[in-house]
């Protein structure tokens, strides 16, 4: 247990340690999209009957906190591999178990002190509900989880930063881009709307919201189950990569 | 003495490269070990496959008999390493660092050894320093301070002293050696031959993946070297036939490998004999670093 929280705990200090990189400036990105969206269609657009602004919210927090959760175990593992300090971690008696616990829960950390900053920054700018909170909790972890978890199998896979980066730029950022943050599924033509359902993203995002406004484009139940899925088959390749050693053990 | 470290037919692949290629050896609680070879023998590959960064492709390692691979959280807890890269974490001090690396080994309230080490390898007044202020000699006292903070049985340090300056080096080994008589095992690769010959007990030396010498320091050297007398004519003299067949000339001293120190009088009388004058006459001892090219260059046909 000491080996994990002591994990767990460097894991934070790194990304605390630069809080203005890592935690207020993808804040303030969060904002500029806030500003510039809701200026240009606030006052025409209404979602499921909640002003546009207001839908924005919601959306914007959980596209920060999954992106920064990502960002978190990816970069650190990159990193200490770049750096060859990954052998700290390699040397001592941590499981495979506590090794994935500590980067995922501080990555979730740090997607959950991001999306709380955001909805800190943005509250002010439109009335917002919190009907079910439990859902806005269960969300917000649970995606935080499996981009956290995705994370290290991206920092683990690759061998410099530009390969991560594109992993960033094409694939990351296109699926949260592409969830339905800036907009209701029912909005998209039919082909797009079923597209968007083999995207995990949508339902974070989707059930999220529900916890904020109570309706939503799926059935909260079905988005949390798509969810808790997706979290445990990443967890599970997760720790299979460990367990093999692959690019961590020669 | 039980078994600190057992070695048991070990081998490793890099694509076609057989960086180790069969490697047996145990080495024996208490011991203070060598590894010597020359750059890409295997040396860092061995102890790699020893503490869990590397996966052997055959065999099978053991630290104080827990098996590397089935039981690794064991052995890994019995082990520590110091890596031959000098790597630090940029994000912390010195002391921050060794309390996480305690953390790591499930170890809290580590301070007062810690405190012990940092004194030991005169890292007291840097404590408080982030890793990346330090000078690369301070960084690789850090490395040795993170190596022991869990008090391992059994030490391995990969090139410790490259680039430590004079005295450290000396305060290094006389903590080594103190841990080493309190009873830790330690295992030692160094290019400084000297500090071998000084050092430890006994020497594997591996050479392309193969151990080709395995002995204790004192038979290697009687083994291997023994004594060279050597001889600086005068001017216009000549050595006698008999030697001249058997001496080798370098630097302008005849060197006549001795087969024993009753030779000394023989190789006297003949050059009395033969009238030849000498200015200077030396009898060495033959050092580790004649083992080591000796081995080197006589082991290419053993493969
Ligand atoms: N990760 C790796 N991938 C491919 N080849 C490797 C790898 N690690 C080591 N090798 C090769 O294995 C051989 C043994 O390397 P090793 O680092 O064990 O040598 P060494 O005895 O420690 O040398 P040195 O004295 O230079 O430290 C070398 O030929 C090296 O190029
Ligand atoms: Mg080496």
């Amino acid at each position: 247990m000491t080996g994990f929280r002591t994990l767990l705990y460097k894991e934070v200090l790194r990304f605390w340690k630069v809080g203005f990189q890592t935690v207020a400036a993808p804040v303030l990105t969060a904002l500029l999209y806030l500003l510039i969206f809701s200026h240009v269609l606030d006052r025409h657009v209404l979602v499921h009957g909640v002003p546009y602004t207001a839908f924005l919210i919601p959306g914007l927090v959980m596209m920060s906190l999954v992106q920064n959760a990502f960002a978190n175990s990816s970069s650190s593992l990159i990193q200490s591999k770049i750096t060859g300090s990954v052998v700290f971690v390699l040397l001592p008696p941590i499981s495979y178990l506590e090794f994935f616990l500590a980067y995922v829960v501080a990555a979730v950390l740090r997607g959950l002190m991001v999306g709380a900053g955001v909805l800190l920054v943005t509250a002010w700018f439109a009335p917002l509900s919190f009907v079910a909170p439990l859902w806005i909790i269960a969300f917000a972890v649970l995606g935080g989880g499996i981009l956290g978890a995705f994370g290290m199998i991206a920092g683990i896979w690759a061998d410099k930063f530009d390969q991560l980066a594109g992993f960033q730029n094409f694939l990351i950022l296109p699926l949260t881009m592409l969830s339905g943050v800036f907009y209701s599924l029912h909005s998209l033509p039919a082909f797009w709307q079923g597209v968007s359902h083999f995207n995990p993203v949508f339902y974070m995002i989707d059930g999220f919201r529900y916890g904020f406004f109570g309706v939503s484009d799926v059935a909260p139940e079905s988005s949390l189950a798509v969810v808790a899925i997706s979290f445990l088959a990443v967890s599970a390749a997760t720790l299979a990569m460990l367990r093999s050693g692959y690019k961590l053990r020669s | 003495m039980g078994v600190a470290v057992s070695i048991d037919q070990v081998e490793k692949r890099f694509g076609p490269l057989r960086a180790l290629d069969g490697v047996s050896l145990q080495i024996a609680e208490g011991e203070f070990f060598g590894l010597l070879g020359p750059n890409g023998a295997g040396k860092t590959t061995l102890i790699s496959c020893l503490a869990g960064l590397a996966r052997p492709d055959a065999g099978r390692l053991t630290v104080m008999g827990r098996d590397v691979v089935a039981d690794y959280r064991a052995a890994r807890r019995l082990l520590g390493v110091v890596p031959q890269e000098l790597v630090f974490d940029p994000f912390f001090s010195v002391r921050e660092t060794l309390r996480i690396q305690s953390g790591y080994f499930g170890i809290r309230n580590n301070d007062d050894w810690i405190d012990e080490v940092l004194a030991n390898l005169d890292l007291t007044a840097k404590a408080n320093t982030n890793m990346r202020r330090l000078s690369g000699g301070m960084k690789r006292r850090v490395l040795v301070a993170q190596a022991l903070v869990h008090k391992p049985p059994v030490i391995v340090l990969d090139e410790p002293t490259a680039g430590v300056d004079v005295e450290l080096r000396q305060g290094l080994w006389q903590f080594v050696q103190r841990l080493n008589r309190e009873g830790h095992t330690v295992i030692l690769t160094t290019h400084y031959l000297e500090e071998a010959e000084a050092l430890c007990g006994r020497i594997a030396m591996l050479k392309q993946g193969r151990i080709v010498a395995l002995d204790t320091t004192s038979n290697l050297l009687a083994r291997f070297a023994g004594h060279t007398l050597s001889v600086r004519l005068a001017p216009g003299a000549a050595l006698p036939d008999a030697l001249r067949a058997r001496a080798t000339e370098k630097d302008g001293f005849w060197h006549l490998r001795l087969g024993g120190l009753a030779e000394v009088e023989a190789i006297l009388a003949a050059l009395r004999t033969a009238a030849c004058a000498f200015d200077d006459l030396r009898l060495t001892q033959a050092d580790l670093e004649d083992v080591f090219i000796g081995l080197m260059q006589g082991a290419e046909g053993a493969r």
